[in-house]
C-alpha cells in the first residue's frame, strides 16, 4: 500500500498523469458517444471534461500539474489553426462563387454573437473584464485568447468561455435550426462554424460532410474576421 | 512519413506567422497569418498530399484539443460561483443570436440553396 501511494505521487507529478488522463478520458467518450449514434449531449469534449474535473478534484491534483502534461495536446491547437487553410483551399471554388454571401454572414453572425454577448453580460451587471473576456467567445479558443488579451480582459477566462460556447452550440445547435427551419447541411455547419467554432465544426464534421466543410471554412473565415474586427469594434464597445 | 512531412509544414508556417506578427506589429495572430501563408503556398501542388494528411488528421480530432482549456474552467471557480449563472446566460443566448443571424443571413444571400429546396414537414438533417 505504501509503496502504491509512492508510485501515485511520483506518477501524478509527472506530465504523463495529465496526458494520459486526457487522452484515456477522450477515446472512451469518444466511443460512448459513437454508441448513442452521437447524440448532442454525449459530447464527447463535455464529458471528457467534467470526468478530468471530477478526477483532479478527488485526487487534489492542482491544474497546473495537470497542464504540464496536457499541454502537449493544448499546444496542438496552434498547428490546427493553420491547419485550417486545407479546408479552405480545397473549397475555393465555392468561396469564389458564394465568397460574398459567405463573408457577409460570416461578418453578420460573428458581431451579432459578440455584440449580444456584451450587450446582454452588460445589462445582467457583469463587470468589464468579464465582458472583454466574453466578446471574442465564438472564435477558437486560442485566438479568443489573444483578442481577449488586446480588449484587456483574462485570456484563460476568455479560452474557457470559448470552450463553453462552442459546446452550447454543438449541443443545442440542431433544436435551434429545426426549430428556424433551415435544412441545407451546409448552411447549418457554416452557421456552426460561426457561433461556436472547433466544437461545434467537430460536430457538424461528425454528422454530415458538406456540413462539416462550410463549418471548417466558417471557423477559418471567423478566426480571421474576428482577429481583424473584434479589437477595433471591442475597443469602441466597452470603452 | 507524409504527415509527418505536413506536420513539419504546418510548424514552419505557424513560426513563420509568430515571425511576422512580432516583427512586423500585425494585429492578428501568428497562427492566423501562418494559415494564411499556407492557403497562398497551397498554390503549389507538391505541397498538398503532405499538408491534407497533417490537417485532415489534426482537425478530425480537433475537439479534443479543447479539453485542456476547458478543464480550466475550474481554476475560475471564485468568478464563476460569482458570476456563474448570469455568464452562462449571456453565453448561451449570443451563442443562439450568432447561429441564428448566420444561418438566415447566408439563407437568404444564398441563390439557390446548396440542397434542393425542401417543403416544410420533411425530416430535417442532423447538424
Amino acid at each position: 500500500m505504501q509503496d502504491f501511494v509512492q508510485l501515485w505521487v511520483y506518477l501524478s507529478a509527472t506530465p504523463l498523469f495529465g496526458l494520459t488522463a486526457t487522452l484515456g478520458l477522450y477515446v472512451a467518450a469518444q466511443a460512448v458517444y459513437q454508441r448513442l449514434d452521437h447524440a448532442p449531449w454525449a459530447n464527447p469534449v463535455l464529458w471528457t471534461v467534467l470526468a478530468l474535473a471530477v478526477l483532479l478534484t478527488a485526487t487534489g491534483t492542482p491544474y497546473p500539474t495537470y497542464f504540464s502534461g496536457a499541454q502537449f495536446i493544448h499546444f496542438l491547437l496552434g498547428p490546427a489553426v493553420v491547419a485550417l487553410a486545407w479546408p479552405l483551399w480545397q473549397r475555393r471554388a465555392q468561396l469564389r462563387q458564394r465568397g460574398w454571401a459567405l463573408l457577409a454572414a460570416a461578418t453578420a453572425g460573428g458581431l451579432a454573437a459578440a455584440g449580444s454577448a456584451v450587450a446582454i453580460g452588460g445589462a445582467l451587471g457583469l463587470p468589464v473584464d468579464v465582458l472583454r473576456s466574453l466578446a471574442p467567445k465564438s472564435v477558437t479558443a486560442p485566438v479568443a485568447m489573444g483578442i481577449a488579451e488586446q480588449l484587456g480582459g483574462i485570456p484563460a477566462l476568455a479560452a474557457a468561455l470559448a470552450v463553453l460556447t462552442g459546446l452550447v452550440g454543438a449541443i443545442s445547435g440542431k433544436y435551434l435550426f429545426n426549430a428556424l427551419g433551415i435544412t441545407s447541411p451546409a448552411v447549418r455547419g457554416f452557421a456552426l462554424g460561426t457561433a461556436s467554432h472547433g466544437i461545434g465544426a467537430a460536430r457538424a464534421m461528425q454528422v454530415n460532410p458538406d456540413a462539416g466543410a462550410y463549418a471548417g471554412l466558417a471557423l477559418g473565415l471567423q478566426v480571421v474576421l474576428a482577429s481583424l474586427l473584434m479589437p477595433l469594434v471591442g475597443a469602441w464597445l466597452l470603452r | 512519413m507524409t504527415m509527418l512531412q505536413g506536420l513539419s509544414i504546418l510548424l514552419l508556417c505557424q513560426s513563420a506567422g509568430e515571425a511576422a506578427a512580432r516583427l512586423l506589429h500585425l494585429p492578428l495572430p501568428g497562427p492566423v497569418l501562418g494559415m494564411l501563408g499556407l492557403a497562398a503556398a497551397l498554390a503549389w501542388p507538391r505541397l498538398r498530399a503532405p499538408v491534407g494528411s497533417a490537417a485532415d488528421a489534426l482537425l478530425a480530432h480537433l475537439s479534443l484539443l479543447f479539453v485542456p482549456v476547458g478543464v480550466g474552467v475550474m481554476t475560475h471557480m471564485a468568478l464563476i460561483s460569482q458570476y456563474g449563472a448570469r455568464m452562462l446566460l449571456a453565453l448561451v443566448l449570443s451563442t443562439w443570436v450568432g447561429l441564428a443571424v448566420t444561418a438566415l443571413v447566408l439563407r437568404a444571400l444564398l441563390p439557390r440553396p446548396p440542397g434542393a429546396p425542401t417543403p416544410p414537414g420533411t425530416p430535417a438533417l442532423p447538424a
